[in-house]
């Protein structure tokens, strides 16, 4: 089991060829109180860094893009009636999706925490 | 010629802003504009006093033919305006103010916005109402753009007894996008269901009626809501705010979107606007609402108060991914809508709809009296009907004009081979006397046709 | 407050209406009706009057307070516009469009027609059109004309692009996008304008338009502009203005003498309409002759005798961008305020608008972060980065004008100025009050530093405190149930 994370602050821990994705501690605290997070359907098919759902606050709008290529075999509905979940954990129980991995090599494009937290020093 | 009224600085004033700026002259401040580039010419009149002003806008006025008896509609209606809601919309803290951003400031406008969306759902039986839209027409081109949307297809169906308006108008704001429009000519002046049947179809996003439609038909949609909804289509409906004093709501339909123009509810004519236009839906649909939407809250000791909600759906936060364009709206003409409502009232609403169909009832008698005239509804009708007339609706139309009639709205230059055909509105406002009048003057015009 | 529907009482009227002099007719079937009233207020006419009177007296407007809002132009509106306009209030607009209709409505149609002429002197343009009902509807009804004109010419599936600044109003991209184009965004240079060399590399034959606010939302007055439209023209791209900033350059600058082809003009903020607590607004659109084939219809035209008419047979039109003639009442005020002004008067007004906007610009320079210091046009834009070292926001500081008595300026825009303060003080503020406002300003920038806690709790002398607009987003209440 292993996480990664994108430049746009999402977030994919992979564990046999499933990815759980969400987004980052820093881009929920940026984004501030969440009101809506838009989840993508089940059996979508989604791209690396293509859109995958949408997260929006009082006054902020925001698109989530897929870390990894691959199928949506599960979606967090309890999001659509607790959206705060992902302020009060945005990388546990603010998952957002399910995504079965179509091609793991897609993980080298991504950052590992390390890298991560590196990368939002130069924010 | 001195303009210290709008603008009041004083020569010393100026110098000493001038000063503290650091720069000689007005002109300096203009610097940043090339001279290349600046104006060669700038050739409006002179200015005028206020006096003069307004005896030119007088001269104006005074040039359209005053005392006209309308008994035309179209989508603008002339009705009773109580005198509180021009007195009450005319408190300059409700006119000179703007949209509410800064909510405790801002709380007469947005608490009033609440109560104008709350009267927008009990009139129409939806859950959700925004804070109004430009008009009539372009409601109707939003609502089918948020069908657009909602099922992610790229069809819409249009009556053609929706009023020509709106129907152009919902053209022209989708001609340039990937969407199909499918009008589907009336049938005996109401929807042809049979034609509606087979169009439906999972690439179908809507279908946009009206009600009463632009002849003046009342119909019942429900069993088409029933057939819209089991394509996966939503309906939508155009609807007369007076009309639903009575008549079955949008919500009882079954209808997912309904819009209207607001004009009716204690908006002047004014030459066609400004008005309102409304839009209300099923809660589910809130999120792809265009324009501003007023929610209720609390501050922090617990106070309730309005504020500005959703709008990350809107183009000042999600740019080109808003639900719509919409910034300013008719703010001013809504409220005169609540008002209006308001001073009407939950009994006073169905007293007036009821008023209009009898005044419209009597009209239709009246005229179907006369030799040659037929009523072509077989549908009930609330306060607008068709008449077929012996000759061209059209040259007795402009014939009545000199009379200071205005006798009904041609259909010829809407529909081919309506030529004969002219929509007839009567609302509270018309006397019987006036009726009376109008139904002498058509008889004794066609009379003189037939000699 | 309570809510009108809290104060009903069953059978209560606020009006009283007219008596039938007709036969009651035979009801209509059932199923045509609704089952029950609809639940509107059941108030006395007293009720109605003190309920509406003490809501309005929970808004700041301008007859009341200063309300330097930046972007939106709230000058004095004055009040021989809306007598001006109640003149017009009876006629019908479909008398127009009757068989011989168009004879009564001279001098309706008489002063729209007038109204498009001096509207296109002021701007540089050949015609204009007076249906679209607000800014961003002119702004859509523009994109249009111009989608209209490139497929005229075989390119509707070439031209896919609208450019637009990063500086933009949200308008532009949206009705941009409404109207079937994608976007294309061009950041800003540090000295304040979209950037040159990123602006060119973005074009290509694909672009239709490139929309401009010229003074743009920094209130700064692009000085390559001339150059940005002839490289836009090079690439057959239109050159769109959206005229909210109009107030900066009447007499001065020309849109249509600089490269621009449409404009939209807001009435209610240049042309001294009032802004209606969010609307009505207007915005009608100017265009160079190459774009006339394709305005909306009816168009007013003169005829030989000087008669006005409406012409319908234009093949190439966009059609309808609203039901009837545009927001009629609007323009007979913006018509009146021209007419009064005249010439030297916009000319002094647009002078005394920069005027102002500089003034204020350099009293606060020493208490605030000016991220483009340079001379401004109509409106200047600081930063509260300054007081954000304290953690005090820029919101903090528009709660605590509010506590003053001042409308805040804009906060939330333009977005690539973080803790943006707008101001836009226009040109009828006297001297006074400007003073008044900005040493409540510098009050407010010494309280960031010394107690910004003051500042956080913020108002406290409004009817409410700051509210709970997470609350409000995420329970959706947004009509009264019952």
């Amino acid at each position: 089991m292993a996480t990664f994370f994108t430049k746009e602050h999402e977030w994919v821990t992979v564990t046999d060829g499933i990815g759980v994705v969400g987004i980052s501690d820093h881009a929920a605290h940026e984004l501030g109180d969440i009101t809506f997070v838009e989840l993508p359907k089940i059996g979508a098919a989604v791209t690396q860094f293509g859109l995958l759902g949408s997260i929006e606050s009082v006054k902020a709008a925001s698109d989530i893009f897929a870390p990894v290529s691959g199928k949506v075999v599960k979606v967090n509905d309890a999001l659509d009636s607790a959206p705060e979940v992902v302020n009060e954990s945005a990388e546990g129980a603010g998952w957002m999706a399910e995504i079965e991995i179509a091609n793991e090599s897609e993980l080298k494009n991504l950052m590992t925490q390390g890298e991560y937290d590196d990368y939002l020093k130069t924010l | 010629m001195n303009d210290s009224h709008y603008c009041p600085h004083t020569p010393e004033e100026i110098a000493e802003m001038l000063s503290t700026i650091g720069v000689a002259s007005v002109e300096e401040l203009f610097a940043p504009i090339p001279t290349e580039l600046r104006a060669k010419t700038f050739n409006l009149p002179a200015g005028m006093s206020e006096f003069e002003t307004y005896g030119r806008m007088q001269e104006l006025a005074g040039d359209n033919t005053p005392g006209m008896v309308n008994f035309i509609g179209g989508g603008f209606y002339d009705h009773i305006i109580p005198a509180v809601v021009d007195h009450l919309s005319g408190r300059a803290e409700f006119y000179t103010a703007y949209t509410p951003y800064q909510p405790e400031c801002s709380q007469g406008t947005l608490q009033a916005l609440f109560e104008y969306q709350t009267a927008i759902c009990r009139l129409t039986g939806l859950d959700v109402s925004n804070a109004s839209l430009y008009d009539g027409g372009t409601a109707c081109a939003e609502a089918a753009m948020m069908a657009l949307r909602v099922t992610g297809r790229n069809k819409i169906l249009i009556d053609g007894s929706v009023s020509p308006f709106s129907r152009q108008v919902v053209k022209t704001y989708l001609f340039n996008l990937d969407v199909e429009i499918v009008e589907i000519d009336p049938l005996d002046g109401l929807l042809n269901r049979a034609e509606l049947a087979s169009l439906l179809d999972d690439s179908v996003a809507a279908l946009l009626v009206q009600n009463p439609n632009f002849f003046g038909s009342i119909e019942d949609f429900t069993a088409v809501a029933g057939q819209v909804h089991g394509v996966g289509a939503l309906l939508i409906g155009s609807v007369y705010p007076i009309a639903l004093g009575i008549l079955k709501t949008p919500g009882e339909t079954g209808i997912d979107i309904a819009v209207g123009d607001g004009q009716s509810l204690g908006n002047p004519l004014s030459f066609g606007g400004p008005s309102f236009g409304f839009i209300a839906a099923k809660k589910t649909f809130i999120r792809n609402m265009p324009g501003r939407i007023v929610g209720e809250t609390v501050d922090k000791n617990g106070t309730r108060g309005y504020v500005l909600t959703l709008q990350a759906r809107e183009q000042h936060i999600k740019r080109h991914k808003a639900t719509s364009n919409i910034c300013s709206n008719q703010g001013l003409c809504a409220l005169r809508g609540l008002i209006f409502l308001s001073a009407v009232g939950k009994e006073g609403l169905a007293e007036l709809a009821r008023l209009n169909r009898d005044k419209a009832e009597y009209a239709k008698a009246r005229l179907a009296a006369i030799p040659g005239v037929t009523v072509l509804q077989v549908a009930p009708t609330f306060n607008e009907f068709t008449v077929s007339l012996p000759k061209d609706a059209a040259e007795v139309v402009a014939e009545l004009l000199k009379a200071g009639i205005a006798a009904g709205v041609p259909l010829g230059q809407y529909y081919l081979g309506s030529e004969n055909c002219l929509v007839v509105t009567v609302t509270e406002k018309r006397s019987k006397k006036e009726i009376d009048k109008f139904a002498e003057a058509l008889q004794s015009e066609l009379i003189a046709i037939h000699f | 407050m309570q809510l009108i529907y809290e104060q009903s009482t069953p059978g209560r009227r606020g009006v009283k209406l007219p008596a039938s002099d007709v036969p009651v007719a035979p009801s209509l079937p059932e199923s045509l009706l609704r089952a029950e009233r609809a639940g509107l207020a059941e108030v006395s006419e007293l009720d109605l009057v003190r309920h509406f009177t003490n809501l309005s007296r929970r808004n700041f407007s301008v007859d009341t307070n200063f309300y330097p809002l930046g972007s939106c132009t709230m000058k004095y509106n004055a009040k021989v516009l809306e007598n001006s306009a109640n003149l017009f209030a009876p006629f019908h607009p479909m008398t127009a469009l009757l068989p011989g209709g168009v004879e009564l409505c001279q001098g309706t149609l008489g002063m729209l027609y007038d109204l498009g002429q001096l509207l296109a002197d002021i701007t540089g343009m050949d015609e204009v059109t007076t249906q679209p009902l607000a800014g961003a509807h002119g702004e859509m009804t523009g994109i249009m004309l111009i989608a209209a004109y490139h497929a005229s010419r075989g390119n509707k599936a070439k031209k896919k692009y609208v450019v637009v600044p990063d500086s933009s109003h949200g308008t532009n991209p949206a009705s941009a996008a409404i109207a079937g184009y994608e976007i294309i965004t061009v950041p800003t240079a540090p000295y304040g304008d979209m950037d040159l060399e990123l602006f060119k590399k973005a074009m290509t034959d694909e672009v239709a338009a490139v929309m401009m606010t010229c003074p743009n939302t920094l209130g700064l007055f692009n000085p390559h502009i001339k150059e940005i439209s002839d490289i836009a023209h090079s690439h057959d791209a239109l050159m769109y203005y959206d005229g909210a900033n109009l107030n900066a350059i009447m007499g001065k600058v020309k849109p249509g003498d600089v490269g621009f082809d449409v404009i939209h003009v807001n009435l209610h903020k240049t042309f001294g309409t009032p802004h209606g607590g969010g609307g009505p607004g207007s915005g009608p659109v100017g265009v160079k002759s190459a774009l006339i084939p394709f305005l909306p219809q009816p168009r007013i035209v003169m005829d030989d005798d000087g008669l006005l008419q409406l012409e319908t047979t234009n093949q190439g039109t966009i059609g309808r961008t609203a039901n009837f003639f545009g927001n009629f009442g609007v323009m007979a005020k913006a018509y009146a305020y021209i007419i009064m002004l005249g010439r030297e008067g916009l000319i002094r007004v647009s002078e005394q608008a920069v005027l102002n906007a500089n003034y204020i610009k350099e009293r606060l320079k020493p208490y605030y972060d000016l991220p483009y210091d340079m001379t401004c046009m109509h409106e200047c834009v600081f930063s509260a980065s300054k007081q954000l070292a304290h953690g005090v926001h820029a919101i903090d500081i528009a709660k605590f004008l509010i506590d003053r008595g001042y409308h805040p300026p804009t906060v939330y825009f333009p977005m690539i100025v973080k803790e943006a303060i707008m101001i836009e003080p226009t040109e009828t503020e006297s001297k006074a009050t400007m003073d008044a406002f900005i040493e409540v300003m510098i009050e407010a920038a010494r309280e960031a530093e010394l107690n910004p806690q003051a500042l956080h709790d913020a108002p406290l002398t409004m009817p409410i405190s700051r509210l709970d607009e997470t609350k409000a987003a995420r329970e959706q209440k947004v009509c009264c149930v019952g």
